[in-house]
């Protein structure tokens, strides 16, 4: 675990660049983050994230699937929000943990 | 009488049934079990059918050779369970009473998620080998095949035994060098994890097993559909990958029935505590095996461990008791790699697989994330022991409770 200055903020990242703790997150960061991966954030992005961050806190495990499902974006539209990383780099946008798969 | 009911006989109810028979006062306590087939199929076998190693015989026994005395049992597909009325519907309405129930009902292949894979090449140039018509088809494919590229496709998360793709084509690299048809063979391994594997150290070594054997791993693809006129698989990011055969693990997902009694999530996996397996909607309900949406792997190692602890949380909801037993995620996966050898992973929630020996420290004979002999004979011998150890609900000399003793932190 690190500090990293976001948007003029000492935030808590893992080594990856996740946002430890999901409260420190606002809209800056969000798109400091994002123009670190080549991502302007547009108004469907927000909704992504928001959707992402209402899941998250309600403790419920995200998966490509289940956003393609949400009604809020399918998942060609997610990938091209977010391309190349559709659910890796909207977590980290978001500010909540990395999606981790368990098999 | 108190009415004890099992919903599924495959792995995990079968042996659950067994172990209840073994530990419950049967004066007191009626056992039923439902299952909607009358065949048993020893899965892991199946990944052996396309090579010729195992035939049809040599994995199927009639449920009824697993069942003890005095069990009821009903071959009848289950409509819906009724959680605030403690009872099961039937198909055709025959209503079951229960005090504790135990769900068992497992995971399925969902071909029909995936925009035309069960199309006009399904069983021709396209198989999955998680079913004994699939693996069949295949080896009847295989047989006559003179090459061409071989894709092995994962498409989604969770499916059953997380590492049988990447034994599939450890083996089928084995199969056509055997035949002599290696050099006229593409092999790769396509899928929508960003390695081999998932988790970091395995993968490492998974992924440097498959590049050894010149296996191509094609990593963070997520397929969204299969074009049969081209026979190419296309990706929600538009790459494609042309195939001449296409195995694949289709989608999984829990029982309809799950859905109808609005107990699961959106794969169909019913909620449940992952510490203790019991549902998080009724207390007198609990889950074993792949039925379940706790994080670990859909495997019959998993419903294994996680027996003993249902054990003990059940006995103890029986007596109005504290549920004393915490489950935590063990899973134990023998790899076939090919060439009489394989590999062993052990791990559980927290802890990633690392290399090691096990069950002893030290000693093995097994070696963790290792390639070997001894682990191929662990695998083999493995068969016996499902039939007339595991499913039968008898004690193997393995904690349930994973241990770091033979681990090593990398």
């Amino acid at each position: 675990m690190s500090e990293k200055t976001i948007a003029g903020k000492q935030i808590k990242v893992t080594e990856d660049g996740y946002l430890e703790d999901m409260s420190q997150w606002d809209e800056d960061i969000a798109k400091e983050i994002a123009k670190d991966l080549n991502i302007e954030l547009s108004d469907k992005h927000f909704e992504v994230l928001k959707y992402l961050r209402e899941k998250t806190a309600a403790g419920e495990a995200l998966s490509i699937r289940k956003v393609g499902k949400s009604g809020v974006v399918d998942i060609k539209e997610l990938y091209k929000l977010f391309p190349k990383g559709p659910l890796k780099f909207s977590s980290k946008i978001a500010g909540i943990p990395k999606p981790s798969s368990c098999v | 009488m108190k009415k004890l009911l099992i919903l599924g006989a495959g792995t995990a109810g079968t042996m659950m049934l067994n172990k209840l028979y073994k530990e419950l006062d049967l004066d007191e306590w009626e056992l039923t079990i439902v299952d909607q087939f009358k065949t048993h199929y020893y899965q892991p076998g199946f990944l052996f059918i396309p090579f010729g190693i195992y035939n049809k015989q040599d994995v199927t026994k009639p449920k009824y050779d697993f069942f003890p005395p005095g069990t009821n049992v009903i071959f009848s597909p289950i409509d819906k369970i009724e959680g605030k009325e403690n009872k099961v519907y039937l198909e055709g309405g025959k209503v079951l009473n229960y005090d504790f129930l135990i769900v068992a009902t497992g995971t399925q292949t969902r071909p029909s998620e995936t925009p035309g894979l069960k199309d006009k090449l399904w069983y021709k140039d396209i198989f999955d080998f998680y079913t004994i018509e699939g693996a069949i088809a295949l080896h009847k494919k295989f047989k006559d095949w003179e090459g061409g590229s071989l894709v092995m496709c994962i498409p989604e998360l969770p499916y059953k035994c997380p590492v049988a793709p990447i034994e599939f084509v450890c083996l089928a690299e084995a199969y056509f060098t055997k035949r002599g048809i290696r050099d006229k063979v593409n092999i790769s391994y396509v899928t929508l994890m960003s390695g081999a594997f998932t988790k970091p150290v395995a993968s490492k070594m998974l992924g440097d097993l498959l590049e050894e054997k010149n296996i191509d791993v094609v990593a963070d693809f997520y397929l969204e559909r299969v074009d049969n006129d081209n026979k190419k698989i296309i990706s929600y990011d538009e790459r494609e990958i042309p195939f001449d055969i296409l195995t694949i693990v289709p989608v999984n997902m829990g029982s309809d029935m799950v859905e109808r009694s609005g107990l699961g999530d959106d794969m169909n996996y019913i909620r449940t505590n992952k510490y203790t397996l019991q549902s998080e909607d009724f207390e007198n309900i609990f889950v074993i095996g792949d039925a379940s949406n706790i994080p670990t792997s859909k495997a019959g190692s998993v419903a294994h461990f996680a027996g003993e602890i249902l054990m003990e949380n059940l006995l103890a909801a029986m007596e109005g008791r504290k549920l004393p037993a915490e489950f935590d995620g063990h899973a134990n996966c023998y790899i076939e790699t090919g060439y009489g050898k394989g590999a062993l992973i052990d791990f559980n929630y927290t802890t990633e697989p690392l290399p090691g020996t096990f069950p002893l420290p030290g000693i093995g004979p097994f070696g963790l994330l290792k390639n070997t002999k001894m682990n191929h004979y662990g695998k083999v011998l493995f068969r016996w022991i499902y039939w007339h150890i595991l499913l039968k609900g008898k004690e193997l000399p393995i904690e349930a409770d994973m241990t770091m003793a033979g681990k090593k932190r990398v």
